[in-house]
């Protein structure tokens, strides 16, 4: 016998869809069928369930081999690493939930850490932009219900964020915009003919590393000013009538991702963006999004937020916050040698960072803690297998617009698995001992 | 004036802030200058465990010059938020060099990491050597960036120069990568080198003067006319282009004031 769980939400983009069902053994302790996601969100799923999977650290032996230990171990070594350092790095924080966020702060408060997330190397940039000149925003609701024009920026939802499109921003009928796809306008900009791109009404194929130029001159356009002939590779009247074409909808929404957040210019190119959606405001509605990617990462974002007033790259070693960002950064940490150890959860910075930085993290003290085996968990020297949020275990995770969500316990962990916020209340416990406070 | 002469005989593990390298905090402190705190992480320390330290300071700020010997490139925040007297510095210093700095002189007898200038209100930062990224721009999400002072880099300078500036001068001998003035909404940045790309990008106001090549002139600039002029004591004929055309612009007398940005056009 099985039954069926409704309501089931994704722990895998930040689309964070609330809309799975999950077949389960009547026992809930095995994950049988996927309905509705997506084949990368089902992946997820699926893989909770594989047989080789760890159930227990492990640490890392002289001869190179892993040798199994407890969990009271691991948290030993992981308390320790982090009170004797002078400034550990804690990094990743996007694929957990908000609670496990929270635990993780106030161990990065009593060790001195700098606390960074998978921002740092993916929307950081987005972050400053914001910082530096705001940003008129909403929800995927009012994209879904209200608008008529969509533009992608760098981003290809297509195989990144899967479902997006279908379920809130080119194909579904909402309140305002009950001919689903054939009332909207699509425009992609993208150096690449990608699969988001061969559906588009529009396809602007830029040249690499020219995009604030041509957010520039999509400003340059709204006012009626002259233009060079051609700006990133793009004959003006091209821009002129895409500028048109934005000005005339009803409303307007930028989705914009690492094509543009982590190419030439970084966060100049989405400050721009910001001032093209700002500018729009002045002839219709007009919002723009960051087509976040791990599942929480803005939850992450939220939670520093309110904490220390900053949503990545936030060093406490000083005993205060202080946030800048070619200082504070992860990379820039690494490289220059500013850490002497690191506390990875939830990301896999063995996968994404330059192997330059890869290198620094194999060199020190390391803990990572992760329901997989990973490029990172292969550096480190310790490794804490822990339950999957959003299926063994739930709590708050932020969709990419900002909308916290409550995820959700399909299935029992392994006997005797921990979570990441029950592994850092331990180590919380643990380190305010050493500490004596 | 009186000097106080730094010597630097430890490396730190990590890095080392000594914000306490200024004139004011060595002429205002009332015990011994080896007892000032710099920090390693959150280790505090004395800065007499890492510099050898030999004359006295002045009573005032503007009375005491301070010369910092050895190499500082894992030294951050070297002469932050002065207001008067002299640092020398000889040898490569890390990142904040003057970093809001009010008034006095900082001379580096070498290169410099990024952030030096930050939030820069007065006095004059000299470096004989290159000076890395953001050089002379506002501190993150700070819309007021430089506002007066004068900054000289005799090499090259990194990317981001002048975000957000508002007044004061930054020449640069050499060249300087991607993003100058962004943001800018007065001051002057003289480039007697190469830029690359992105020069005046959403500028509102201010001055941008380049000797050499541009890669790349942003579409919201545009050519206006040639005019003759005298910049940083050199004589020429420069083309003006105004802009950011897409950023916000202030009338003045029913004119619109534009940023501009002048070549020099070689024959
Ligand atoms: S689009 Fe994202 S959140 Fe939705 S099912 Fe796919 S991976 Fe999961």
């Amino acid at each position: 016998m099985t039954k069926t769980v409704t309501d089931v939400i994704c722990p895998f983009c930040g689309t964070l869809c609330d809309d799975l069902e999950v077949v389960v053994s009547k026992d809930g302790k095995n994950l049988l069928e996927v309905y509705n996601a997506c084949a990368i969100g089902a992946e997820k799923f699926l893989q909770s369930q594989a047989k080789d999977r760890h159930t227990r650290p492990r640490m890392r032996q002289e001869d190179g081999s892993w040798k199994e230990i407890s969990y009271d171990e691991a948290i030993e070594y992981t308390a320790k690493m982090l009170a004797d350092a002078k400034k550990p790095l804690m990094y990743g924080w996007s694929s957990t939930n908000c609670e496990a966020q929270a635990v993780g702060s106030e161990i990065g408060e009593y060790v001195g850490a700098v606390m960074d997330n998978t921002a740092t190397v993916c929307h950081g940039t987005s972050l400053i932009a914001v910082q530096d000149i705001g940003i008129p925003s909403c929800t995927l609701g009012e994209v879904k219900n209200r608008a008529d024009r969509i533009l992608f920026w760098g981003c290809n939802p297509a195989h990144a964020h899967p479902r997006h499109m279908s379920r809130y921003s080119i194909f579904p009928r909402g309140f305002f915009t009950g001919k689903g796809h054939t009332g909207r306008k699509m425009i992609v900009v993208d150096p690449r003919v990608t699969d988001t791109a061969r559906i588009a009404d529009v396809h602007l194929q830029i040249e690499q590393g020219r995009d604030y130029e041509l957010l520039d001159a999509l400003r340059v356009a709204f006012k009626g000013e002259q233009l060079p002939d051609v700006v990133a590779g793009i004959p003006k009247e091209k821009i002129y009538e895409v500028a048109e074409t934005l000005k005339s909808g009803r409303f307007a929404i930028i989705f914009f991702g690492m094509g543009v957040t982590q190419s030439l210019g970084k966060n100049h190119n989405i400050d721009a963006a910001i001032a093209v959606t700002r500018d729009l405001n002045e002839y219709t509605k007009a919002a723009i999004m960051p087509m976040r990617g791990h599942y929480n990462v803005t939850g992450s974002g939220q939670v520093w937020g309110w904490q220390f007033g900053f949503p990545f790259a936030v060093d406490l070693s000083r005993g205060f916050a202080r946030y800048n960002p070619g200082e504070t950064t992860s990379n820039d940490l690494l490289r220059r040698g500013e850490v002497d150890a690191v506390f990875v959860l939830g990301s896999d910075p063995g996968a994404h960072f330059p192997f330059s930085s890869v290198k620094k993290i194999y060199g020190l003290p390391s803990v990572a803690v992760e329901p997989h085996e990973t490029p990172t968990t292969e550096v480190c020297k310790v490794h804490v297998p822990v339950a999957f949020v959003g299926i063994e275990v739930g709590g708050c995770a932020y969709r990419m617009d900002n909308v916290p969500i409550e995820t959700r316990k399909v299935v029992d962990a392994p006997e005797g698995m921990m979570t990441d916020e029950e592994f850092l209340t331990h180590v919380l416990a643990r380190v305010k001992e050493i500490k004596g406070v | 004036m009186e000097t106080v002469t730094l010597t630097i005989i430890k490396q730190p593990e990590l890095y080392l802030e000594a914000d306490c390298i200024s004139p004011d905090v060595f002429a205002e402190t009332t015990g011994e200058i080896a007892d000032l705190p710099v920090y390693v992480g959150r280790e505090q320390h004395r800065l007499g465990d890492f510099f050898e330290i030999s004359g006295r300071a002045g009573t005032t700020p503007a009375g005491t010059k301070i010369i910092v010997k050895g190499d500082l490139s894992r030294v951050k925040y070297i002469g932050m938020k002065m207001t008067a007297g002299e640092v020398v510095i000889d040898g490569n210093a890390d990142m904040y060099v003057g970093a809001w700095m009010q008034g006095g002189k900082i001379t580096v007898n070498g290169d410099v990491d990024a952030f030096a200038g930050t939030g820069m209100k007065g006095g004059e930062l000299r470096i004989n050597g290159n000076a890395g990224n953001y050089l002379g721009s506002a501190y993150r999400g700070d819309w007021r960036g430089m506002t007066g002072g004068r900054i000289v880099v005799t090499g090259d300078a990194g990317s981001d120069l002048g975000t957000f500036m508002n007044g004061g001068e930054i020449v640069v001998g050499g060249n300087v990568d991607v993003h100058v003035a962004t943001h800018a909404e007065g001051g002057t940045i003289i480039i007697k080198g190469d830029a690359k790309s992105r020069l005046g990008g959403q500028m509102v106001e201010g001055e941008i003067y380049v000797f050499g090549d541009i890669d790349v002139m942003m579409p919201g600039f545009a050519y206006r006319k040639d005019v003759d002029l005298e910049v940083d004591g050199a004589k020429g004929r420069f083309a003006l282009y105004e802009g950011d055309l897409g950023e916000r612009h202030r009338k003045r007398k029913g004119q619109m004031i534009y940023g501009k940005l002048y070549q020099l056009v070689r024959p």
